[in-house]
């Protein structure tokens, strides 16, 4: 199999696997996770269940909380990291193209300047995220596998992205297949590690607010 | 006797000076990326060659290629250093057909055996015992064979030889392969295209009667001086790829612009080809400057690449029914987990003692 093979291989059938992987699995675990549902209470509240879980997903998405230091660098290289990951997703001209072939519609993309700022900022917070986690004694302990893992398939589509737009250390084909290849990782792991919370963050961020907010005896 | 004729004599009877000769070889040198010295070399050399014999088979194929060559444009040097070797058999060329030509063939493998040079366009089928081309009633897989055991080199021209091309395409019928699938035991070049570059055929020929080797090849077996870089890298366009600039439409203000053809299904990029530096029609342009992106017709597999119209960063098969038909199963399978999940639960719960006041009055 040569260079344009493997290229045809990883654009083709390797992205419907993975494709299938990521939805079926996906789809699989939000619904049965909400199909689980909740006990019905029997005793009235005085808090409301839906204001506290609204309130609890706006705080934890746009507020920052009064932390320590390490806190707060956690909080803010995750947000950079977050951050520049969507924008180099979602705004990449090429990445448009990729959502207008698959879903029929597209939108306009950033300028290749912002682009390229987010894609940096975003790799430069994940390697300092790597190592504080590696250093700082607390989050080394509360790391297992999953963490690492979870680390190196984010990391490494940013980082084939960053070099292929430069035709950084290889081929433009190797670069692309390589790009590609990673992404097709992070999707086929997706639904099965913690990277599920891609989808699951803003249902678990309601249910951590209802329950604050329910204010009454549990029956 | 033609054959002891050198080059030098034949150009100066067609009436060529030996000053347009000179800046002939010089360009050749540096379209082949040789120092600037070699141009001096490659003159002294090929003024002195002898015309060698060459074969020419031409399998599944249609003919593009020789098209391209012969009538790429009105007669320039390149198209008379083509005139420089003996050309002794050659389906579309010769004057002879039947029986005389394939005479012409057997006799030229036997006067110049082991020396001669082995041309090929076409791929070659292989299923069925090779029935679906054949010449003269033999197979192009017999008479490839038989060829290629006196040949000194083999020169596979156009992607069908070198590759298998259109015919090796999805579902493959015919089972088509390239020269190289069969013949492993005889250096081989492959200069792919659809059609190739008429300047890289006459590049590597001329290469061949100056050193009398085959030039440096890449890991396809294509000559680095002319595959070693990409459409993209040397495209006139890269500024505006760089930049994020893309036509989105043939016809709208970017593609006006001339922006980068990246959207539009352009596999520049991927493609190792000369044709964005030694240009077609004599100079003139090649596809990207008529306002098309590059088809990738100079590498392996380019029909089964997906559209010609995909971009490079889309899927090259149909992802969105295979995402569409796994979120049915995905949905499904966790309605019916869900719907045993409350049966299990139903059933714990009727399963479950009821307390009573008797139970808790205890002993």
């Amino acid at each position: 199999m040569d260079a344009q093979e493997l290229l045809i291989w990883v654009r083709g059938a390797g992205l419907q696997i993975a494709a299938a992987v990521f939805v079926l699995g996906m789809s699989y675990r939000m619904l049965h996770l909400l199909l689980i549902g909740r006990k019905k209470s029997l005793a009235e509240a005085r808090g409301s269940e839906w204001a506290g879980g609204l309130r609890t997903m706006w705080q934890r998405s746009f507020v920052l909380p009064k932390l320590s230091p390490r806190g707060r660098f956690t909080v803010v290289a995750g947000y950079l990291f977050h951050l520049g990951f969507f924008v180099t997703l979602f705004f990449l001209s090429q990445h448009i193209a990729l959502f207008r072939a698959v879903f029929g519609f597209g939108w306009p993309a950033l300028p290749r300047g912002v682009i390229d700022i987010a894609a940096v900022l975003s790799l430069g917070a994940m390697v300092a995220l790597l190592a504080h986690r590696l250093v700082d004694p607390v989050k080394r302990l509360l790391s297992d596998y999953q963490d690492y893992l979870t680390w190196a398939l984010s990391f490494l589509p940013l980082l084939t992205g960053f070099m292929l737009l430069r035709e950084i250390a290889f081929e433009y084909v190797t670069l692309l297949t390589l790009h590609i290849a990673s992404v097709e990782l992070l999707l086929i792991a997706a639904p099965f590690t913690k990277l599920a919370h891609m989808f699951s963050t803003f249902i678990s961020r309601w249910y951590n607010g209802a329950v604050m907010g329910f204010k009454g005896i549990r029956t | 006797m033609k054959e002891q004729e050198t080059l030098e004599q034949r150009l100066g009877e067609q009436g060529v000076s030996r000053r347009a000769f000179l800046k002939f070889c010089a360009a050749l040198a540096t379209m082949m990326a040789l120092p600037p010295s070699s141009a001096s070399a490659i003159a002294a050399a090929l003024a002195k060659a002898k015309r060698p014999s060459v074969i020419w088979l031409s399998f599944q194929e249609c003919t593009g290629c020789t098209e391209s060559l012969t009538r790429s444009h009105s007669p320039t040097l390149e198209s008379l250093i083509f005139d420089m070797i003996s050309l002794d058999y050659h389906h579309t060329l010769q004057a002879a057909s039947g029986h005389a030509a394939e005479q012409a063939r057997d006799e030229a493998m036997k006067a110049f055996y082991g020396k001669y040079l082995l041309l090929v366009d076409g791929s070659i089928p292989l299923k069925d015992g090779g029935v679906y081309s054949t010449i003269a009633g033999r197979t192009n897989l017999d008479m490839l064979e038989e060829a290629a055991k006196g040949a000194a080199a083999i020169v596979a021209v156009g992607s069908c030889a070198a590759f298998g091309g259109l015919p090796n395409a999805q579902p493959n019928p015919t089972g088509a392969v390239a020269v190289s699938d069969i013949v492993k035991d005889r250096p081989i070049v492959n200069i792919s295209g659809c059609p190739p570059i008429p300047a890289v055929i006459t590049g590597v020929l001329a290469h061949y009667l100056t050193f009398g080797e085959l030039p440096a090849l890449d890991e396809l077996g294509r000559p680095k001086a002319f595959y070693g870089e990409t459409i993209h890298d040397r495209c006139y366009r890269r500024p505006f790829y760089d930049q994020g600039k893309f036509a989105k439409t043939f016809d709208d203000e970017g593609a006006r612009n001339g922006w980068c053809l990246y959207e539009l299904g352009c596999k520049g990029p991927t493609t190792h080809n000369a044709c964005a530096t030694t240009k077609w029609n004599g100079g003139t342009s090649f596809p990207i400057e008529s306002g098309h992106g590059c088809i990738g017709c100079s590498e392996p597999k380019f029909w089964d690449a997906g559209s010609f119209y995909t971009p490079l960063s889309a899927p090259a098969a149909d992802v969105a029914t295979v995402a569409q038909v796994s979120m049915v199963a995905g949905a499904g399978a966790a309605v019916a987990m869900g719907a045993l999940d409350r049966v299990k639960k139903q059933k714990l719960q009727q399963s479950r003692e009821k307390l009573t006041v008797e139970d808790l009055k205890g002993d």
